[in-house]
């Protein structure tokens, strides 16, 4: 018997390391599909793009601001989780000699604006006041969803911002200027009110670089066109309009952007190399020290684009199932119909517990518990297995 | 501080100052003449740059097609005009309509206080048109104005054309963020005065007319075009207008920047630069031109039709077409495209220019010299007044040590307000009469002389101003005693200060007109005293005197238009000027006429006073 015993107890030793074994390795795999997928922390993407500057001869900082909304549209991120903030309207302008058009490439080439565009801050809005406010989330309860910044920890926020700037200010509106101390201190109250998991800020303004020189919260990124001292040019005057359409950093990010698509694996690093100085004449400018990722291994769509992989058509979709009609003479069933109540309170008042169903222990259970029983018999011998039985 | 308030250190200065004086007054003379002279040498000026923001730099594509077109209406307005022998007005009310204008007219009319010689005219009436292209999109807030003169004969029929044509095509464009008003006005300075009274609803002058019914908002820019051939060599743009009030500095940028883009050549008071500033005759054009824009300022008149847009706060300027004999001609499309270009500009404008300078002179078109550096030549003259003045507080505060003084030094007190303000009292009598005279006695004149109105009037003035001259002799009849020593001196205190104060205010307006009217004066106050040789000063001093200072302008202004005149003509030209300035006044408001009768004059009047006073 005892000869019986000892085979027994080895065989259901291998057979619960067996079990553990497959159960660990299942885990194993689980926790890697689910890290590709979580790599970067983040599971929604937000974008705030702001143009600062008003009047016909500031064309071009809209054009900037519509070309990169246009980019993050196309990777990905939803009119719902843009806030975009023009300061003037220059498709409706007066001088527009192409009315509801807002151009970036000069012969006309690319349209912006489209019939698409959902500005959500327009006009006399955009002040200094209100982006502060959208980046914190202070605002009055009377806001609208589409103009509040809704982020949560785990959203990474693309900032955008471009106008007429200088040494450590920015200029909104020709009547007030955002300082880089304020910008500083603006993220970081998002960051203590866990506003964002990760943070990409791209200015482009004439010494944009001083813009983010005072940031001091964890998880940021910066981008700026030019160096301190330097100013940011503008690239290519249209004559028929009559006005420069688009500032050069912009417009080789958007050339560089054109080329990514919501599956892209770009890193960081290629983003720095956008518009070198040959091309810019300005010296572009990024820091990364704040960031706790290495620039390598985060992704352009981690911010450019959504998490989900969404892809916006444009065509209409045919239903294939053809809708089945009634037939006439078919009687239709005369039934009286009542709503069902929404909120059945009295059922939940007086509601009793409901029975569960059983479930048979999973296997993982039955099989540690064969282990503990057998290392017990084990090591206490098995003659007080008669005093169970 | 003890340098003044130290009785020895005041002392000592006081007598360098007494000591010193008439070397550093011939100083300050010379070097206030060499610093004006300077300022047209080229390393002393800047380069003409646009300082307006919103008008950016020439960044438009100009297209305007219709040069031909415009050329073939110029000759129907033309034959027009000459049918109905005046301003066309039913066809020019059709033709813009059929543009696509909202068309209004004015009439206007006005009664001249004396004939006008020059352009033919006693009893003025007319007829001005215009028409208002909206803009499409913008609220009426903002215009612009495009004009054209109707002149009579055949000039400047093309500019009529090209400004129809110009509205023809510019009512097909969208981008027009203000309106434009095509204007053609007749009788060209009198009708333009009627419209812009009318327009800002202002009575300035006395002139008839009626209200308009069209309005299109604030005018921001002006241009006026005279164009009476259908090729040219050449565009001039001329900037005077009233009172030597000059257009924003950005208007003249402007149309320097198009035309370097279209390349047309483009001049400045009918010269062309030149590049050789380093040589002589290259520094004399510079000079010439510049002293060319210096009289034209200093005479108040205005000097095309957009010289009176600027009392009202409006940047005008007027382009002329000039047809010379030169190889290479522009036509009428490339003068139709350099307008749309400045159009389209002015279109971006969110405010009325003034980034700017508003008082500047130009010795050529791509450089100019701005008030902060052409001041100080007048300020080197205005010191030497204030030193003269200086030295002569000195002589009367120190008590005089002369025995023959001693008996009227008693009396002095009492005498001395008395005897200083007669001879001002009568000299702005004189000023008052040699202002109101001339036109008042008109009648008298013609009736008791064989001499036209204008004659009269004129010969009216010179005569006012020659009697000015024996006042002193009578003045003295009527005060009783004879004067002092200490009285000529606060007389000529009394009159160098009031000097100093009329040029300094002149020069602040006009800076043309102060300058040389402080050039030739300003020695008179230095010198004159009663005891120099009394017939020498007297010729010097007529010399100097404000009516040959203008004899001697007329001579030199035609000396520089390379147009010299021999000496009858130039007195001719001379009684013309002079009625001119006096119709001036009357029509327009000009207040060069005003100023030197009832202020210069006087004042020049009170030094020969002290020239001859016993």
């Amino acid at each position: 018997v005892a000869y019986l015993c000892f085979y027994s107890v080895q065989l259901s030793n291998m057979l619960a390391a067996i079990i553990m074994l497959i159960f660990i390795c299942f885990c194993v795999h689980f926790q890697n599909t689910a890290g590709q997928f979580f790599s970067s922390g983040h599971t929604n993407n937000w974008a705030v793009l702001v143009c600062t500057s008003r009047f016909w001869f500031n064309y071009r900082h809209v054009a900037n601001t519509l070309s990169v909304y246009r980019s993050v549209k196309r990777l990905g991120i939803p009119d719902s989780h843009i806030v975009l903030m023009l300061a003037d309207d220059m498709a409706c302008n007066h001088r527009n000699p192409k009315p509801a058009t807002v151009f970036s490439h000069r012969n006309m080439e690319l349209n912006v604006y489209g019939d698409d565009v959902e500005v959500d801050y327009r006009g006399y809005e955009v002040t200094v006041e209100n982006f502060l406010r959208v980046l914190t989330g202070r605002l009055p309860p009377s806001t609208p969803r589409s103009k509040r910044l809704l982020s949560d920890d785990r959203s990474n926020i693309l900032i955008y911002l471009t106008g007429h700037g200088g040494n450590g200010f920015l200029k909104f509106q020709d009547s007030e200027e955002i300082s880089n101390v304020e910008l500083a201190d603006a993220f970081e109250q998002m960051w203590q009110k866990r506003r964002y998991n990760e943070l990409l800020f791209i200015i482009d303004t004439c010494q944009g670089a001083s813009m983010y020189e005072r940031f001091y919260s964890p998880n940021i990124m910066a981008l700026a066109s030019s160096q301190v001292g330097e100013d940011s040019l503008s690239h290519q005057p249209d004559l028929a309009i009559g006005v420069h359409l688009m500032d050069r950093y912009t417009f080789y990010l958007l050339e560089f952007l054109e080329d990514i698509h919501p599956a892209s694996k770009s890193n960081m690093n290629d983003l720095f190399k956008v518009c070198p100085k040959s091309q810019c004449v300005s010296t572009p400018g990024h820091r990364t020290d704040l960031f706790l990722r290495d620039p390598g291994s985060v992704l352009i769509t981690d911010f450019f684009g959504s998490v989900r992989k969404v892809e916006i058509t444009m065509e209409a979709i045919h239903l294939t199932d053809p809708i089945l009609q009634l037939e006439d003479g078919e009687e239709v069933q005369e039934k009286t119909y009542s709503y069902v109540d929404q909120l059945p309170v009295s059922e939940i008042i007086h509601q009793k517990p409901k029975q569960k169903d059983w479930h048979p222990p999973d296997g993982f259970i039955l099989g540690l518990w064969t282990l503990i029983l057998l290392v017990f018999f084990k090591t206490y011998g098995i003659k007080h297995l008669k005093h169970i039985f | 501080m003890g340098l003044l308030s130290d009785p020895n250190r005041r002392r000592a200065l006081i007598s360098l100052l007494t000591r010193l004086n008439a070397p550093i007054c011939v100083l300050c003379y010379f070097a206030a003449v060499c610093w004006f002279m300077g300022l047209s040498f080229e390393p002393f000026t800047l380069r003409t740059y646009m300082s307006e923001n919103a008008m950016g730099s020439t960044m438009v594509e100009e297209r305007f097609p219709a040069g031909e077109r415009a050329l073939a209406t110029a000759k129907e307005f033309g034959a027009h005009k000459k049918k109905v022998g005046g301003m066309p007005v039913d066809w020019l009310v059709k033709t813009m309509q059929a543009r696509g204008l909202e068309v209004f007219t004015q009439r206007f009319s006005r009664t001249l206080p004396f004939p006008d010689e020059n352009n033919e005219r006693y009893i003025v009436e007319g007829t001005n048109v215009y028409g208002i292209l909206r803009a499409p999109r913008a609220p009426r807030t903002e215009a612009l104005v495009l004009s054209a003169p109707c002149s009579p004969g055949d000039d400047n029929n093309q500019a009529v054309g090209l400004l129809l044509g110009l509205a023809h095509y510019f009512r097909n464009q969208v981008f027009w963020a203000k309106d434009i008003i095509f204007l053609v006005n007749e009788h060209d300075l009198i009708g333009m005065q009627a419209w812009l009274e009318g327009y800002h609803h202002t009575n300035t002058t006395g002139m008839d007319w009626s209200p308009l019914q069209g309005r299109g908002g604030s005018i921001q820019a002006a241009l006026s075009l005279e164009l009476s051939s259908d090729v040219v060599t050449s565009l001039d743009i001329v900037l005077e207008g009233l009172n030597g009030q000059l257009p924003n500095l950005d208007l003249a940028n402007l149309f320097y920047a198009f035309c370097q883009k279209i390349g047309v050549l483009c001049t400045i008071q009918g010269r062309i630069q030149r590049n050789d500033w380093d040589s002589v005759s290259g520094y004399s054009h510079a000079v010439q031109t510049m002293m060319l824009m210096v009289m034209k300022q200093a005479s108040g008149r205005s000097w095309g039709d957009h010289g009176l847009f600027l009392r009202y706060h409006i940047e005008a300027a007027t382009i002329k077409g000039i047809n010379s004999f030169r190889q290479y001609k522009t036509d009428a499309t490339t003068v139709g495209r350099l307008l749309e270009g400045m159009y389209r500009k002015l279109n971006n404008l969110l405010e009325r220019l003034h980034q700017s300078y508003f008082f500047y002179l130009m010795p050529s078109l791509s450089h100019f010299v701005s008030i902060g550096y052409y001041m100080p030549a007048f300020g080197l003259l205005a010191v030497i007044l204030l030193l003269r003045a200086l030295d002569l507080w000195v002589q009367l505060a120190t008590p005089p040590s002369r025995n023959e003084d001693g008996v009227a030094d008693i009396e002095q007190s009492s005498t001395g307000v008395l005897s200083v303000l007669t001879p001002l009292v009568i000299s702005h009598l004189t000023g008052a009469a040699l202002y109101m005279l001339p036109v008042r006695f008109q009648e008298m004149a013609v009736e008791h002389f064989q001499v036209s109105e204008t004659e009269a009037v004129v010969l009216t003035a010179i005569a006012v101003y020659t009697g000015g001259l024996a006042l002193p002799h009578n003045t003295h009849r009527l005060i009783s005693g004879e004067g002092t020593e200490q009285g000529w001196r606060v007389l000529k205190l009394v009159a160098v200060l009031y000097l100093a104060v009329l040029l300094g205010c002149t020069a602040l307006i006009n800076f043309s007109l102060g300058f040389i009217l402080a050039l030739t004066l300003v020695p008179v106050a230095s010198f004159v005293t009663p005891h120099v040789p009394k017939l020498l000063s007297a010729v010097v001093l007529v010399i100097l005197s404000p009516a040959f200072t203008l004899l001697f302008s007329v001579f030199i202004f035609q000396e520089l238009q390379e147009m010299p005149v021999s000496f009858q003509d130039g007195w001719m030209l001379y009684l013309s000027v002079i009625s001119q300035g006096i119709l001036d006044h009357y029509l327009y408001g000009s207040l060069v006429y005003p100023l030197i009768a009832l202020m210069v004059y006087p004042c020049w009047l009170l030094f020969w006073n002290i020239l001859f006073w016993k």
